[in-house]
């Protein structure tokens, strides 16, 4: 879900680099209170995780494929705010290397695949643990509900920008961007769900690393 | 031996860098709907590459050019934030 530079309008880079730019001032200024000696390392294994996921993109329906996001599986393990920070070291190297997404795009795209999926999944997944009394079926459940909700989220909000920047109608973008990201979802639904699953069996008390 | 949590985590992220050239080649969600909707055309070719396509330059066997950035992208990524986490653990005793 990486725009190019091209689809979007000056206006709608600037104001989603905008607040990608504020979110990462707070995000830094939130981590900062509590990160410790386990979460560092948690921190590099995210990214680096979530990078080489991010390449292995799978096929869904009709020749189009999709990839992990990870901003669900970050906001679990470390909280909303340590999502913002990972999620944007991602998408710079990404944009800055691999010229993967664009660089005046990159507000656009922290905005979507980091703010909008790292907090919608965030409190789907508390909300849903807390339904359940906090237990590993409802984190498990929260984790695959929310990490779907992330997506389709995110492609929401990438399809309401195009739209906003003239790239593409609003009555066309909205449902042929969530409907694709609808069964790209359920691949990030079931990664996510596999990833805490190997966490709660290995190593439990990782889980309890939530920053902010 | 109990090898410590992360370097195990790094491990798992460097084998899916190994495995990416199994990646499907179908263009994303967003890159199909462009296409469909005759936009993908307007996107702009970046001012600079260093490793475009996720294939590292030079290299003639694809995998290999793939594995290679693949690689090179996790160990950046992991260099880079456990070095930002570090810098905020350390503003965060002084």
């Amino acid at each position: 879900m990486h725009i190019p530079d091209g689809f979007l309008s000056a206006p709608v880079a600037a104001a989603t680099g905008v607040v990608a730019v504020a979110a990462i001032a707070v995000a830094v200024k939130e981590t900062n209170k509590k990160m410790g000696e386990k979460q560092v390392p948690m921190m590099g294994v995210l990214a680096a995780f979530i990078f080489a996921a991010q390449m292995l993109n799978f096929p869904v329906a009709g020749g189009t494929s999709g990839h992990f996001i990870g901003a669900a599986l970050a906001a679990i393990l470390l909280g909303p705010w340590a999502t913002v920070l990972i999620l944007s070291s991602v998408l710079v190297v990404q944009c800055l290397i691999f010229q993967d997404g664009g660089l005046l795009a990159l507000g656009a795209n922290i905005t979507n695949m980091g703010i909008i999926a790292g907090f919608s999944s965030y409190y789907i997944y508390k909300g849903i643990d807390i339904l359940f009394k906090d237990n590993k079926a409802g984190k498990l459940v929260g984790a695959g509900v929310g990490a779907w909700v992330s997506v389709v989220l995110a492609s929401l909000f990438c399809a309401a920008e195009l739209s906003i920047s003239g790239t593409s109608p609003w009555a066309i973008a909205v449902p042929a961007m969530g409907g694709v990201h609808m069964l790209i979802g359920v691949g990030e639904g079931l990664i996510t769900v596999a990833v805490l699953s190997l966490i709660m069996a290995t190593r439990a008390d990782l889980l309890k690393l939530q920053i902010a | 031996m109990k090898s410590k949590w992360w370097i195990i985590g790094l491990a798992i992220a460097l084998l899916l860098a190994i495995i990416s050239p199994i990646a499907s080649q179908f263009p994303d969600g967003l890159d199909r709907f462009a296409e469909d909707n005759n936009f993908g055309d307007q996107a702009n070719e970046p001012a600079f590459t260093v490793i475009p396509d996720y294939s590292f330059p030079g290299v003639s066997n694809d995998a290999t050019a793939t594995i290679i950035a693949g690689v090179l992208g996790t160990l950046i990524l992991f260099g880079f934030a456990f070095g930002l986490a570090s810098l905020l653990k350390s503003k965060n005793e002084a």
